[in-house]
């Protein structure tokens, strides 16, 4: 390897002209040593920035050893790509504007190294580029093209060059017809994953010559697509397909499904949600087909009955299904109940027509379930409940948002009878303290969602915080009890805490932002309309949690200035916030231009905003992808500006809202039961 | 009881007629027919072999009427031989399908030779290895027709020989045989007649019967030309009618652009037709009105043998004129001047829809209209197709063969890509272009360059595009020899050379202004 021969090289050149005396211990380690080390250093991005500054042989070494790269701008393509000459992976994501010459620049750099490529959020670039791309990256296995949408024909004849493609995601690419297709179908013949979602040019034809030529498909998501059973045929001799999504296909019904009968032995994965010409009948001849089916997502689609339930029966070696949305009668929830396989995930998510009865006849047979999605099921009381902890001690997820009828008593069960529990979403729920006790219990909890929860209050919560130490993720939207000391536990008790919410619980003041700012690991905060949370708050938080990438400060009126300085100064992974309503200035909304990575701000009624002022802090902040402005500001603003900014990549989104007082969360609550009723 | 079974001896196990030896020798081996079709294969390649199978399938079938035809022609004559000739088994039949199998071969070679005339009248300009090919591939199969055909003549031969004692009476009766009033000319000829093709004149050499296969030949070639006489067109050319069989004339150039023929001999008005003259006339006094005047001038009677008229185009050098060694004579004077107007005129007669293809022939431009712009799915070998899933089945079939993406929509989404570039666009971003540029200058441009060299955008479909410039990707299809017409449409591969001009000029210079 030439590079490790260059690197110790340097190394000793520079140690006797510095430090003669002092013997650098990483002289000792191979450079595999070293890379294998900085392969765990990846929770924070800054933290291999850190290390490549150390020293020019770090520098190199680290250079070296970067394989996948997610650059901020498009600008710097060049140097970054001299500088990682082993990147495989290019994630361009964050990139709003990739034109030509920039995937020029790429193909001259990375040559046969790439392998991969993510141009999802990109724009401005055309066929012209993507054609030197391919021709000149030959080994590229992976090209991720979604929400191309003006990309044509033209551009899928020049992907077709990309012989060796694996993955292709064309989802939303709208201009695609079947011509650009067959293209692809006939060029890329060693194509694994193809994603067609939203590409509403291309029909049967041409996904049928997909599935003739590209006999490699392993997974295929056709969802909204105008097809019908005519290519359903070539798709069932595919010999490897496992994943097939079937999403919002009208043009499916029975007859398409009984064409799968002749094959599909391969498929372990059926999405066939929104497909609202299936029957009992379409899907009974699944099971003489798809023998190793192990998801079914049968989501918005027709009624399930006795007869759907009947008709899936067979499936043996069924695993998960999805039934959201669907209705649902007690009789096929009853008859899933008599399958022969033990279901591990069960989503019932939004289906009317689940009650107790029902429910509690199919858990007490699927008692192995790991995932169960009940929200919504408005009619189920305890009854349920407690069949499901009785029958189903292994849950690791329970969901059932706005269950409304169960009592609070129910609650005390989950905690008691579901100790592995990781992942438990119980909001707008009757849940109170002694539930929040009981669920405490659940040591692996990671997740824990208490929005709209008004019978909560600190002293519930502390318990959590006392022994949910895993816990990541926690919802507090509207729920309304809590305060400052709850929230301390929660900061004291849980340290790897990743993403809070807090918006609306307007107790809460700097005190919880202060306690917040000893979980390092938070990314996410949501603390809208807090009232009492001031700049000092969020300075606070800024300089403690510097992996913040989401903020909502929303009608958090005491926060100015003073805390967007810190913000600016600290949060540097800082992508999107919101700052509608706050008290903050020109001063400050420019101070944030020096975050790079803010790429969506929304600044909705700022008092304190000048158009000139919105004007410079919009063009200084280069990496900004999406605005949401008061249309107000619209004539206000240099129309050359506008332009400039929407060539770089920004989309304005311009808002009339009229400026709201807020609500007080309880009378919130009341109002929405209102609007329920009626 | 059939006069025909007099006639002895099955011809196909006795000669035969396979391509390559039969040049040289006239066969004494046995070759079965099959054989013969399996050369015509060899000859014509891959794409014919439908059409082959569907002539044998034609050939073993009878042709009903055909046959009675061919006996009610020996009846008169032969009857009073049949007794002594009825112990060889002969099969008309079987002569009878060798005769339809050779009308099938002659239509199938018509029809190859349309195809030329019509690729001929589009692509202009062409290598000459293809016209050189083509001729060869026509000469091969003529060659084997005219074998055929000689075999065909020589299974007669045996009872020939037994029922009749000289030479002459055999030249009428076969000539009467065949229903055909033989030119003097032939008769007196003698043996060695100059013919056109060298393997035949090698088989009259070696046989024994000259004349009677000479003679036999005529018979056939009157055959084929009696049924094929409805069309009128050029194509047919490939009737094998021995060189001085027929008179050769030859129209002067102004003769045959003219665009009439028949002039009033009183006010000297051009009439395209006779019928229209003879109406013209009319007006010109009672004399004309008379049902004589007015019918059609009364045909030759057609006791009297006539010689069948040949054309021959003026153009020297052309295989239509009568100087060329390979010369094929032009049929009827529609013939000559579609001959003369589509291979040596301008093409004055532009599509309105295309605005591509160009025609010398009005007739020729009518019938294209007709499917202008209908057949607009195009395959990446150039063929076209008017109904999309007839090319997606096309594509499906075929290994290599792609869509082709429509000239129009290359063009439209290349002029969406430069908006950032034109309006007021970032000073930043246009540095980092330029940056880009200098630091890399040559695989930055290259592609470019050689986009906007390759980028006349009305040469993607001209027709001068099809063999000449070398689109990546053409050798890759195998085309049939003798494709249909609408190969100059040249097809787009894979969206390199679509960059037109006019947007790569704006791109360099948004470039070069920093």
């Amino acid at each position: 390897m030439i590079p490790k021969v260059s690197i110790l090289g340097k190394m000793k050149k520079q140690k006797p002209n510095s430090e003669s005396n002092f013997n650098n211990h990483f002289d000792l380690l191979s450079e595999e040593i070293v890379f294998s080390i900085l392969d765990y250093l990846n929770d924070n991005p800054i933290d291999k920035k850190s290390f490549s500054l150390v020293c020019k042989s770090f520098y190199a070494i680290e250079s070296h050893h970067r394989k996948i790269l997610k650059p901020l701008r498009s600008e710097h393509l060049t140097k970054i790509l001299s500088r990682y000459p082993q990147v495989n992976h290019l994630d361009l994501s964050l990139c709003p504007r990739i034109t030509d010459s920039s995937l020029t620049v790429i193909a001259s750099f990375c040559k046969e190294m790439l392998r991969s490529i993510n141009l999802s959020r990109s724009k401005f670039f055309t066929h012209v580029g993507l054609s030197n791309l391919v021709l000149n990256c030959g080994n590229l296995v992976e090209i991720d093209l979604s929400n191309a949408t003006e990309l044509k024909d033209v551009a899928a004849a020049a992907l077709a060059e990309a012989k060796n493609l694996e993955k292709l995601l064309l989802v939303r690419c709208k201009s695609i017809t079947d011509i650009g297709l067959g293209c692809i179908a006939v060029g890329c013949r060693k194509l694994r994953l193809l994603s067609l979602r939203w590409c509403l040019g291309v029909g049967d034809l041409g996904v049928g010559l997909i599935a003739v030529k590209c006999k490699e498909i392993r997974c295929l998501d056709l969802s909204y697509l105008p097809i019908t059973n005519e290519c359903l045929s070539s798709i069932s001799k595919l010999q490897y397909l496992e994943d097939l999504v079937l999403e919002g296909c009208y043009g499916i019904d029975d007859d398409s499904l009984a064409s799968l009968k002749q094959g599909c032995k391969s498929l372990k994965a059926l999405d066939m949600s929104s497909c609202q010409n299936v029957s009992h009948v379409g899907l009974s001849s699944l099971t003489s087909s798809a023998e190793c089916l192990q998801q079914l997502i049968l989501a918005y689609g027709s009624p399930v009955t006795s007869a759907v339930a009947d008709s899936l029966q067979k499936l043996s070696r069924l695993r998960s299904v999805k039934l959201d949305g669907c209705q649902v009668t007690c009789s096929g929830l009853k008859a899933i109940g008599n399958w022969c396989v033990s279901l591990r995930e069960l989503s019932l998510s939004k289906c009317l027509g689940v009650t107790d009865e029902g429910l509690c006849s199919l858990v007490t047979k699927h008692k192995d379930l790991t995932k169960l999605d009940i929200t919504c099921c408005r009619k189920i009381t305890h009854v349920s409940i407690s069949h499901i902890t009785n029958s189903c001690a292994s849950l690791t997820s329970l969901r059932m948002e706005s269950c409304t009828l169960v009592p609070r008593e129910a609650f005390v069960l989950i905690g008691q009878r579901c100790q592995y529990l990781e992942e438990l979403d119980l909001t707008d729920n009757e849940i109170d303290d002694e539930g929040l006790k009981s669920i405490s219990k659940c040591a692996r909890l990671s997740s824990l969602k208490l929005g709209i929860c008004l019978n909560i209050t600190d002293h519930g919560l502390t318990h959590i915080g006392m022994c949910c130490s895993n816990l990541k993720e926690l919802d507090l939207y509207r729920s309304a009890g809590i305060s400052d000391l709850g929230i301390l536990a929660i900061a004291r008790g849980c340290v790897g805490l990743e993403m809070i919410n807090i918006a609306y619980c307007n107790r809460i003041t700097d005190g919880s932002f202060i306690s917040l700012s000893k979980c390092s690991k938070l990314n996410t905060l949501e603390s809208r309309s807090c009232p009492l949370v001031t700049s000092f708050g969020l300075a606070a938080v800024t300089v403690g949690c510097k992996q913040l990438t989401k903020l909502d400060i929303k009608n958090c009126r005491n926060i100015d200035d003073a805390g967007m300085i810190p913000l600016a100064h600290f949060s540097l992974n800082l992508k999107q916030i919101n700052l509608s309503y706050t008290s903050v200035t020109d001063v400050g909304l420019l101070s944030l231009a020096s975050i790079s990575s803010l790429q969506n701000i929304t600044i909705l009624h700022l008092k304190g905003l000048s158009p000139g002022g919105l004007g410079a802090a919009l063009l200084a902040c280069g990496g900004l992808t999406k605005v949401k402005l008061q249309t107000s500001f619209k004539p206000l603003l240099p129309q050359p500006l506008l332009q400039h900014l929407e060539a770089r990549g920004c989309v304005f989104q311009w808002r009339e809202k009229p400026f709201q007082a807020e609500v007080d969360p309880i009378c919130w609550k009341i109002q929405l039961d209102n609007l329920d009723e009626d | 009881m059939d006069p025909d079974d007099s006639l002895s001896e099955d011809p196909w196990t006795k000669p035969s007629s396979s391509g390559n030896e039969l040049l040289k020798i006239m066969p004494s081996d046995n070759h079965s027919f099959t054989n013969f079709n399996l050369h015509a294969q060899k000859w014509e390649g891959s794409s014919y072999l439908d059409q082959q199978t569907r002539i044998e399938q034609q050939f073993s079938g009878f042709t009903q009427p055909k046959q009675t035809y061919q006996m009610d022609q020996h009846g008169n004559q032969m009857n009073e031989n049949n007794d002594s000739t009825s112990t060889k088994d002969w099969d008309p039949s079987t002569l009878l399908n060798n005769l339809s199998f050779l009308e099938q071969k002659i239509h199938q070679l018509q029809e190859l030779v349309h195809l030329i005339v019509g690729r001929r009248g589009q692509t202009g300009l062409q290598g000459n290895d293809l016209i050189v090919q083509q001729q060869q591939l026509i000469t091969a199969d003529l060659t084997s027709i005219i074998v055929q055909l000689v075999s065909t003549a020589g299974s007669l031969l045996p009872t020939m020989k037994h029922t009749l004692s000289s030479v002459s009476p055999v030249a009428s009766q076969l000539v009467q045989f065949g229903c055909v009033t033989v030119p003097s000319a032939t008769c007196t000829n003698g043996g060695g007649l100059p013919c056109n093709d060298g393997g035949v004149t090698k088989v009259e050499d070696q046989s024994n019967h000259v004349d009677q296969l000479r003679d036999c030949g005529i018979e056939q070639n009157h055959a084929v030309d009696g049924h094929e006489s409805k069309d009128e067109d050029e194509a047919e050319e490939e009737e094998n009618l021995p060189p001085g069989s027929y008179e050769i004339l030859q129209l002067e150039k102004e003769e045959i652009l003219a665009p009439h023929t028949h002039f009033c001999t009183i006010c000297g008005k051009g009439f395209k037709r006779d019928a229209n003259l003879r109406m013209h006339m009319r007006g010109h006094g009672d004399e004309y009105k008379t049902p004589a005047a007015l019918a059609k001038p009364h045909k030759e009677p057609s006791s009297e043998p006539t010689l069948i008229k040949r054309y021959s185009c003026p153009n020297v050098g052309c295989k239509r004129n009568k100087e060329h060694k390979k010369f094929q004579p032009l049929k009827t004077i529609l013939c000559v001047k579609n001959h003369y107007k589509r291979t040596h005129c301008e093409k004055a007669y532009t599509c309105s829809r295309c605005n591509i293809k160009k025609f010398s022939v009005i007739a020729d431009l009518k019938t294209h209209e007709k499917h202008c712009g209908k057949d607009k799915w195009l395959c990446s070998c150039g063929t076209t197709f008017s109904r999309k899933d007839k090319l997606f089945g096309h594509i499906a079939l075929f290994q290599g063969h792609t869509p082709a993406v429509p000239l129009d929509e290359t063009k439209g989404s290349a002029g969406t890509s430069d908006q950032g570039q034109t309006s007021e666009v970032t000073m930043k971003a246009r540095r980092e272009d330029f940056k880009v540029n200098a630091s890399h200058g040559n695989e930055f441009q290259d592609p470019r360059d050689i986009k906007s060299a390759a980028d006349d955008p009305g040469s993607y479909f001209s027709p001068l595009n099809f063999d000449t410039s070398n689109l990546n990707g053409f050798q890759e299809f195998p085309r049939p020899p003798f494709d249909e017409s609408d190969s100059s449409f040249s097809f787009l591969l894979s969206g390199s050379c679509e960059y037109p001009p006019h947007k790569a000029a704006k791109y360099m210079s948004s470039t070069e202004l920093e």
